[in-house]
């Protein structure tokens, strides 16, 4: 990352750090976090640089989601959220005038986007709606009873999933841009959870009417989906778990150090089990770059993004990236003992643990393994070190 | 021989497409019909069996399947092979 964007990126985490607790412990959206992205220009990093952007690439993006994890995980995931739909629009956009303009708006006015895919009657399987754009002349209307809009309140831009028309099939489904004046949202649910608690993932009853066709993305959302959502969510998160993790070991290394000064001459017997952290946090670094090479190279080849391969890897960088988080959070806290159990110590690890929990439920992990488990019936292995 | 009957009786047998098939042209794309991960990777075993071949991690991607005329290509790309 050029040290010009790990600096904006560091002085806009400062700022979600002091609001962090705050944000956690009132269930209230980020703003203040969100106003220094903003301020720091960061919204709109991966527009190209003819819509006014600075076309950064998705490692780019996943290493300010990785400083922004270190400092306040909800602004870390609402930022990573942001970052996955624009690159649905980079991706699949350009063929489109409509779209063009809207990553200028983007860029220019610092925009915010969050996603409509799960729905009710439907769960979380986003390869499915009920929904459907009922289209009239060159306008459609679309309603949807949208059981998680994470942040949706608080976005300039929610890109929706619906069936094509009222006669497609659940599967058959487009990707559509609603600007925030276009539409009306009436909260259905409240996100009062664990950790994670500034997202806001409320449900909502979405309504639009009178939205310009021209809206609706060009290609089918199976192919979005296929082509940049999976790589681009399970990249991206990865990066955000691995700030949270990072922090919960640096958290652990700074109390070991203080306990080795205060005791010159001896290893603490706690320097053990931060060795054991540390390598499992280097684990899990080299799973998520992995994945994060793997798609640089694969980024600008169709067949190799669609591939059975491809879909096992990027499902293997979620499943153990998020699980090996919490895993690491968890022996950071066993370090610090009940500093970090207790919430008035520079050492308190809980709103990371209980932010990191969400980790392996976010697509649950079952899930993905699932989908894994069937593509492994056909995929016929023999990958080498260096590549594939 | 590769025939489209073939493979139509193939694509019968799928869940996602069984109502579709008679409605399909060659060169209509399968997965904006409805053909999803798990009904593509039900197709390729179905496909693996029926032709008696095994298709390598290289073809095993969505445009190798996208379509009746697609799934013609890719296995007679195999049993040509084969018989080579």
């Amino acid at each position: 990352m050029s040290s010009d964007l790990a600096r904006r990126a560091k002085r806009a985490a400062a700022v979600a750090a002091q609001h962090a607790d705050q944000v956690d412990r009132e269930g209230r959206f980020p703003a203040e976090a969100v106003a220094a992205l903003k301020a720091e220009r960061l919204l709109g990093l991966q527009v190209p640089t003819q819509y006014g952007g600075e076309g950064a690439g998705l490692a780019q993006i996943a290493e300010v989601c990785c400083t922004l994890g270190q400092a306040c995980s909800a602004s870390a995931m609402v930022f990573a959220m942001h970052h996955i739909k624009l690159a649905s629009l980079v991706t699949h956009g350009l063929t489109s005038d409509w779209h063009c303009g809207l990553m200028a708006k983007v860029a220019n006015e610092q925009l915010l986007i969050a996603s409509s895919t799960t729905e009710a009657g439907i769960g979380g399987d986003l390869r499915n709606s009920l929904c459907a754009v009922e289209a009239t002349g060159d306008q459609f209307s679309l309603g949807k009873d949208a059981s998680v809009i994470s942040y949706g309140a608080k976005a300039d831009v929610i890109l929706v999933t619906a069936r094509r028309n009222a006669e497609a099939p659940t599967s058959d489904q487009v990707l559509v841009a609603l600007m925030q004046d276009q539409m009306s949202l009436n909260r259905t649910s409240t996100w009062d959870t664990l950790g994670m608690r500034g997202t806001c993932s409320e449900g909502f009853r979405l309504e639009a009417k009178g939205v310009p066709c021209a809206q609706i993305l060009p290609k089918p959302f199976a192919e979005i989906a296929a082509q940049s959502m999976l790589a681009s969510s399970h990249l991206l998160w990865s990066s955000v778990w691995f700030g949270i993790a990072s922090y919960a070991v640096d958290r652990a290394r700074s109390f070991v150090q203080g306990e080795a000064r205060r005791r010159p001459g001896t290893v603490p017997p706690s320097a053990l089990r931060l060795a054991e952290a540390a390598n499992a946090l280097q684990a899990m670094k080299a799973t998520v770059l992995s994945g994060l090479r793997k798609y640089e190279g694969a980024q600008h080849d169709p067949d190799e993004l669609s591939s059975i391969g491809f879909a096992v890897s990027l499902n293997n960088v979620k499943t153990t990236s998020s699980a090996m988080a919490v895993d690491i959070v968890q022996r950071a806290l066993a370090i610090v003992g009940i500093s970090g159990y207790r919430n008035d110590t520079p050492f308190s690890l809980g709103r990371p643990l209980r932010d990191v929990l969400s980790a392996p439920l976010m697509i649950a992990n079952d899930r993905i393994l699932s989908n894994t488990a069937n593509l492994l019936l056909v995929q016929k292995g023999g990958g080498q070190l260096l590549s594939a | 021989m590769v025939s489209d009957e073939v493979i139509k009786d193939i694509l019968r047998q799928n869940e996602a497409m069984s109502g579709l098939v008679d409605t399909l042209g060659e060169n209509d794309d399968l997965f904006e019909k409805g053909l999803d991960s798990f009904g593509s990777v039900q197709l390729m075993l179905a496909l693996e069996e029926r032709f008696e071949v095994e298709f390598p991690d290289s073809l095993l991607n969505r445009r190798s399947f996208s379509s009746i005329r697609t799934i013609r290509e890719t296995v007679t790309k195999l049993t040509v092979g084969a018989a080579a």
